[in-house]
């Protein structure tokens, strides 16, 4: 894989200005002493219990340790506790949150496995940005005089940790290693707010006003309730891997019957969820996509004798929907989504008839079927499919698809 | 209330009768009732219970049937007994209700929550509850902090009162409406439910706090985000738990697809299976991954050329070789999923035997993984009783004497006596074999999809009217 120009640069940027945050704070906190160490002791450890449940997080798992995010927040929008205001500045909430990702580091780098340094410094720059928006105003008694100690000052919270997620959004996208345009990258972050970031900036808020109620007793009787939160997503997102691993068994087994060539579910499945990105599906569509090009020659199982090579795109047209609706009826009953079966059902029907998932999966499998076939490869498989968008292939798919092979070109398909 | 029995007619209208009573001091001129709050709560209830009806139709609702507990459990804080009653009462009757008879359910749906609410929020009272909370609850802010570590008190044994009450109630109802046996009613759901009511009552103390504070219901509200989020995550985690043993199901109907005579075959050794590790005092993750093992251990026939597996007479050598590479390619397909883990040895090494004349590997005595040798005697076992279209099945007793003939040699002895232990116990009846196919073995008496479904539909429908 190579990388382009811009992403080799952002990381690094975004890296080095976490370290360099997080070493100036760290100089400023000792020079000027730690204000309310009880405090700043309490999120410390909230912080460094939240960052410890990463154990066992999946890889590519959203946010892997929402209550170490949210108490990070929390203690960045803190301005009073008890009733009583509170004087830690920028700086400290810095080295508490950075010393906190150290100490829950430590376990990880004993087994061998330290965590992802894009993502702590990204917490480190998002919760920076929101301690400096937020201490210089109440420091300065800005904040209450414009906005008191009531329900305006709870919106102002909010507001603030939504323009947090935003920026978190934006380090995340520029952290992305994958060779791919900024503009998708950011809708993609944008759009992944949805469930947990809003959990987390919730949370975030609550623990700011119970701590500013309450005092410190409001750090354990949250914790309970955002640990169950917090297991409840661990739970899904559990589920879903072994659920995607399940499926992905259940494509391999045609391949295994020598239905189709070796890795052509897997490679279908890759492609069809990049073109269907760069068309702009959202979240829930992709997911169907990959399920229904994961699972779309299925129906072969019911054939006594396997098509020359799997390719069914060769077939003629009757038999190759024959083949897709025998394909549903197995689909129907894995239990997915009902749209899985309906787009492999439809995917040898014209495009015109197709969902765009449909559209999406027909012209990948041809591709990948017409590479196999020969020895031309991607360039010739990509003029049969030009040629063929009159009927079969929807040409705006057909581009995408040439986008993507373009942006991914030192590896070509066919071999990967 | 058409279909719903008399016993269950009088109990819902007893419940409701009750959650009346309640709720009658709140209703008397000059009683001071909170109206703002309380309407400000049953819109928030009504608004759940609605996104439950919307969000998914026909899918799974969330936890609780859209009644969100941590709100109910703060009304209960925040108001006093008489009006907390009133609060899930709209949301109740408006909510969602997949089975008729619609009017009972909703009734009791109301009737329960209302009663459950008001018994918490009395509780509350009675330990000095709303002091401890702080503040004035005006919104004007001002007021005494709360009296945190002593509010947990009143705040944890009402979220207890609130359970314990649920679930007795929920008990009764299964008696009278779904005529469940009054020994199971009251066991299940009572104890598992009071760890997240606990966890419901801490949020519901918060945002009785921020309630009452300067900043307003609207931060208070902020607590119940994420406790919504989480239960929504749970129904969802739910559905796809469901999804993936549909899964694993299609993954053996593929097989079915391919080889004809199997058809139940699969379900039925791992049901055989699951028999031999209740025997074997395994339990939990164990004993359900060693169902998966007897499920999935023909699932290498995928990769078994359909016209082998279908021919009609004695295979040729080179076709035997063919047929016997199928725990192997069964390994195969199974390797990417993790959960599996120790049945996938199963998958691998059921043919093998304990004299070391088995394939793939020719292993021998404990060489043989444990799973795998419970999966070959069940294998054995169905195999043998079960009708194929070229000959009947055996009956279960001669099936046993053929399999304690060939312990020792071929199976695992214990495996064997396992088998045999959990067969004295549990028999080998109609309920247990599922046939997925509508073409009927002749050869077994009483096993029929009729039996199949109603065995299944009632289990599925237990949790009835509370739902």
């Amino acid at each position: 894989m190579t990388r382009l120009g811009p992403p080799v640069a952002a990381p690094l940027a975004v890296r080095g200005a976490a370290l360099a945050l997080a070493v100036l704070a760290l100089a400023h906190t000792v020079w000027h002493g730690v204000r309310e160490p009880g405090h700043a002791l309490a999120f410390g450890a909230l912080i460094t219990v939240g960052e410890l449940a990463r154990w066992g997080s999946l890889p590519g798992e959203r946010e892997p340790a929402p209550l170490g995010a949210a108490g990070a927040l929390a203690y960045a929008l803190l301005g009073r506790s008890g009733g009583e205001a509170t004087t830690h500045g920028v700086p400290q909430v810095i080295t508490v949150v950075a010393a906190a990702q150290l100490l829950a580091a430590v376990p990880h780098l004993a087994r061998g496995s330290g965590p992802d340094p894009d993502l702590v410094a990204r917490r480190i720059l998002a919760v920076a940005f929101a301690a400096a928006c937020f201490q210089p105003l109440y420091a300065t008694g800005r904040s209450p005089r414009w906005f008191g100690e009531g329900p305006c000052f709870a919106l102002f919270l909010l507001v603030l940790l939504g323009l947090t997620a935003l920026c978190d959004a934006v380090l995340g996208a520029l952290t992305t290693p994958a060779p791919r345009p900024f503009g998708p990258l950011l809708r993609d972050e944008l759009r992944a707010l949805g469930g947990i970031g809003t959990a987390v900036c919730a949370t975030g808020a609550v623990v700011a006003l119970g701590v500013a109620v309450a005092g410190l007793w409001a750090l354990p009787v949250l914790c309970v309730p955002l640990l169950l939160t917090q297991v409840s997503f661990r739970r899904y997102a559990g589920v879903r891997a072994t659920y995607r691993q399940t499926i992905a068994s259940l494509a391999r087994s045609t391949e295994i019957a020598g239905y189709t060539p070796h890795g052509h579910a897997r490679r279908v499945a890759r492609l069809s969820t990049a073109v269907g990105r760069e068309l702009g599906l959202p979240g829930p569509e992709l997911t169907v996509l990959e399920y229904a090009a994961l699972m779309h020659d299925i129906g072969q199982l019911s054939l006594v004798d396997p098509v020359p090579c799997g390719a069914t795109a060769t077939l003629p047209a009757a038999e190759q929907r024959r083949i897709a609706l025998l394909g549903g009826a197995v689909v129907r009953r894995t239990g997915v989504d009902t749209a899985v079966a309906v787009v492999v059902e439809q995917q040898a029907d014209p495009y015109r008839e197709q969902p765009l998932a449909a559209r999406i999966i027909r012209v990948v499998n041809a591709y990948d079927d017409l590479c196999g076939e020969h020895a031309g490869g991607a360039l010739h498989a990509l003029e049969q499919l030009r040629l063929g968008t009159g009927r079969d292939y929807q040409p705006r798919v057909v581009e995408a698809l040439a986008g993507v092979l373009a942006r991914e070109a030192p590896s070509p398909l066919g071999t990967s | 209330m058409r279909r719903t029995p008399g016993a269950a007619r009088a109990y819902i209208l007893c419940t409701a009768a009750g959650a009346g009573l309640l709720a009658l001091p709140a209703l008397v001129p000059g009683a001071g009732t909170p109206w703002n709050t309380v309407a400000l709560l049953a819109a928030l209830c009504l608004a759940s219970e609605l996104a439950a009806r919307w969000s998914r139709p026909g899918g799974a609702v969330a936890a609780g049937g859209g009644a969100f507990f941590p709100l109910l459990l703060a009304a209960a804080f925040l108001l006093p007994p008489a009006a907390a009653v009133l609060v899930p009462v709209p949301g109740a009757l408006a909510g969602v209700v997949d089975r008729p008879p619609v009017t009972a359910r909703r009734v009791w749906r109301a009737a329960h929550l209302a009663a459950a609410v008001g018994a918490a929020s009395w509780v509350h009272v009675a330990l000095g509850g709303p002091a401890a909370l702080g503040g004035t609850g005006d919104g004007a802010g001002g007021g005494p902090p709360p009296d945190l570590p002593y509010a947990l008190v009143p705040a944890g044994a009402a979220a207890l009162a609130f359970g314990l009450l649920l679930a007795a109630l929920d008990g009764g109802i299964l008696v009278t409406a779904e005529r469940v046996a009054a020994r199971h009613a009251w066991r299940g759901p009572a104890t598992r439910s009071m760890g997240p009511h606990v966890v419901h009552g801490c949020a519901a103390l918060m945002t009785a706090v921020l309630w009452r504070s300067s900043y307003g219901p609207l931060s208070a509200l902020v607590v119940l985000l994420p406790m919504y989020i989480s239960s929504w995550v749970f129904a969802q985690y739910h559905r796809q738990h469901a999804a993936h043993r549909a899964t694993i199901r299609a993954l053996v109907q593929a097989v079915d697809i391919k080889d004809g005579y199997t058809r139940g075959h699969s379900e039925r050794v791992g049901r055989a299976s699951e028999l031999i590790a209740g025997e074997l005092g395994m339990e939990g993750e164990r004993a359900e991954a060693l169902r998966f093992a007897g499920v999935l251990h023909d699932v290498g026939k995928l990769g078994v050329p359909t016209r082998i597996l279908r021919k009609e007479g004695p295979l040729t050598p080179q076709e035997r070789r063919a047929v016997e590479l199928h725990p192997e390619y069964g390994h195969e397909i199974v390797r990417g999923i993790g959960f599996l883990d120790e049945a996938r040895a199963a998958i691998l090494h059921h043919h093998e035997r304990l004299d070391g004349s088995g394939y793939p590997y020719g292993l021998a005595g404990d060489e043989i993984p444990e799973f795998a040798r419970v999966v070959a005697v069940a294998d054995a076992f169905d195999a043998m009783t079960s009708t194929r279209s070229y000959r009947r099945g055996r009956p279960v007793p001669a099936a046993v004497r053929e399999l304690e003939r060939c312990a020792g040699s071929q199976f695992d002895p214990r495996m064997v006596r396992a088998l045999v232990r959990a067969l004295d116990r549990h028999g080998w009846s109609a309920a247990t074999t599922t046939v997925t196919s509508d073409e009927q073995p002749a050869g077994l008496p009483g096993q029929g999809t009729a039996d199949d479904t109603t065995a299944t539909g009632a289990a599925a429908d237990r949790p009835g009217l509370t739902r």
